[in-house]
């Protein structure tokens, strides 16, 4: 195989590239197809034949779970949870990321560190009296009670990304903005925030993702199922009907999707935000 | 000014302080005391439960289980990733969708890739039934349970999960890195090996070492997928429990809060030094100490 590679650098391996591509995509999307295709069969086909293709294909299950109202409630729950943890965190992590960017000011440095520390600190280190905390906030089983820490455990990613973003824009347009009679923070909102685009919709795809997948934290403050979000969702329903392999797959698929459609509309932009971020 | 920076960092700086920095101060003073979680900690046990800690063999268990399932993702995760991501770089069609596709398993939440793998993995379950069909009937096991293999297909987990978005990091670093060097290279009668080897490789470097580090810090800190697929008590006995199910495990499922506050100010201090280590000697060319020295 080099002898070839050596002869034709430019050429190399493309049915090559194709094969391993194709192997490595197979073994990635591969137990995804299993679940989503699994809701289709019905249990008696599961136990027959555990890797075979629905034989006849199964509708059933997926009308069931789409019926159901408790789907529904854990899907709301959800949306609401990861929307208002994302809009939080870029709010609150572009302020901070534009203080920490273009102003001087004595303890610039150390609450840079203490932000970029907080990476070292995940949720589970901390589940325990932060449990005691939203306790004491009466936050307990509330929504409120998953969307404010997890804000606050976004915040350390969101500024480590977007303080290099808001550094690189010219000291120019600053001064070009304050000779037009600009104040600061007219130039944080007329000019910051469109320039910083690029990190804004990183930062706020990695909190939504973050949050829709959030397990630790709503197994701690969540306890009725009118509460849940889905990923405490779908452990409640696989244990509750452990038994309906298939309903639980059904359920299972229905409950990834929209995570992966929101990633497949944003992709480009996770890569060139994280590409800016390792640069920087 | 001063107005102004109050105004832009004080939100945050506040949410910050309460809902991250207090709790871990909490779990650090509740590290000092015999705790069951009700009404105000009273039993004073000074550095009690870090000493019952030393010497737990629990403890240490699980202390080895999440070393092993550190250096073993680096091992496993890291040249696959670098391999995978020259593979890709190639001017092939349908890049885009290939990127999306190995993304998928990152993107689906620990909770689904947990219950749906322990559903295949039963020993009558999809993967044994598969490797009956193809003829290699005799590789079927016992997955989950056996406590010879139980770690390994957390490994095979693991990997699944977290490859994509090692590859997709690479493939940005790799996009960064201009193509006039390599076709210099070329010019000059470099092979394909000889340029990734000498160019491409020592470029991807920072890349890399960034991968590597959130690794690190992933790895110290797995909890979900252990906790979703084996269970605190199950992960026990088949050898996957880690220092965060342990942590779990003895706080709130078996109610001693003061040594589960200790176990986790033992993973956070553990956490730090990995950190500051791996950034005064490995990351010190790439951030230029970023995180350590502040922003400057």
């Amino acid at each position: 195989m080099s002898a070839t590679i050596a002869n034709k650098p430019q050429k190399w391996g493309s049915p090559f590239a194709y094969f391993v591509a194709l192997l490595f995509i197979g073994v990635c999307v591969a137990p995804v197809l299993y679940i989503v295709i699994g809701g289709f069969r019905t249990n008696s086909q599961i136990s027959t034949g555990p890797a075979a293709l629905p034989d006849p294909w199964v509708v059933g299950n997926y009308i069931a779970v789409l019926k159901s109202v408790t789907f529904w409630g854990e899907f709301a729950n959800s949306v609401v949870v990861a929307l208002a943890s994302t809009v939080g965190t870029v709010v609150l992590g572009l302020m901070v990321s534009f203080v920490l960017a273009r102003y001087d000011f004595r303890f610039k440095g150390a609450m840079y560190s203490l932000f970029a520390a907080g990476l070292m600190f995940p949720m589970v280190i901390a589940i325990t009296p932060l449990y005691i905390v939203i306790k004491d906030l009466g936050l307990v089983d509330n929504l409120l009670g998953v969307i404010v820490p997890q804000i606050a455990f976004g915040l350390p990613t969101t500024v480590i990304i977007l303080v290099p973003f808001l550094r690189a824009i010219p000291k120019e347009i600053e001064e070009a903005a304050a000779i037009d009679g600009s104040s600061r923070l007219g130039f944080f909102f007329r000019m910051v925030v469109p320039l910083s685009r690029p990190g804004v919709v990183t930062v706020g795809i990695l909190g939504f993702i973050g949050s829709w997948n959030n397990y630790v934290l709503p197994l701690y403050v969540l306890n009725s199922q009118a509460n849940f979000t889905l990923p405490l969702g779908v452990q409640a329903f696989s244990s509750q009907y452990s038994v309906d392999t298939a309903k639980v797959l059904a359920f299972t698929s229905l409950a990834m999707l929209p995570a992966m459609a929101f990633f497949a509309i944003f992709e480009k932009k996770i890569v060139g935000g994280l590409t800016g971020a390792v640069k920087g | 000014m001063r107005f102004e920076i109050a105004v832009l960092s004080g939100p945050a700086i506040l949410m910050f302080l309460a809902f991250v920095i207090f709790p871990v101060a909490l779990a650090a003073f509740y590290g000092f005391y015999r705790w069951h979680g009700y009404g105000a900690p009273t039993d004073w046990v000074g550095l009690n439960n870090y000493k019952l800690i030393l010497t737990d063999p629990a403890f240490q268990q699980v202390l080895w289980h999440t070393g092993l399932i550190l250096v073993l993702s680096l091992v496993i995760q890291g040249p696959l990733a670098v391999g995978l991501a020259l593979l890709l770089n190639q001017k092939i069609r349908g890049r885009s969708v290939i990127r999306i596709l190995i993304f998928v398993p990152y993107v689906i939440s620990e909770v689904i890739v947990g219950t749906a793998w322990s559903l295949m993995l039963q020993t009558n379950g999809a993967v044994n039934d598969l490797l009956g069909h193809v003829g290699l009937g005799f590789l079927k096991a016992d997955w989950l349970s056996d406590p010879k293999l139980a770690l390994w297909t957390l490994m095979g987990i693991i990997s699944w999960k977290y490859i994509g978005f090692a590859v997709i990091l690479m493939l940005a670093g790799l996009q960064s890195i201009p193509d006039e060097l390599s076709e210099a290279a070329q010019i000059d009668g470099a092979s394909y090996w000889q340029i990734q080897r000498r160019i491409t490789l020592p470029l991807l470097g920072p890349t890399i070492r960034i991968w590597a580090f959130l690794s690190i810090i992933g790895s110290l800190q797995l909890f979900d997928l252990v906790y979703i697929i084996w269970g605190p008590y199950v992960a026990g006995t088949a050898g996957t429990s880690t220092m965060a199910i342990y942590m779990v495990a003895q706080g709130r499922n078996a109610g001693n809060y003061g040594y589960g506050s200790a176990i986790a100010v033992v993973m956070f201090l553990i956490s730090l030094v990995v950190a500051l280590i791996y950034q005064r000697f490995v990351l010190r060319r790439d951030l230029q100490g970023a995180v350590t020295e502040g922003a400057s």
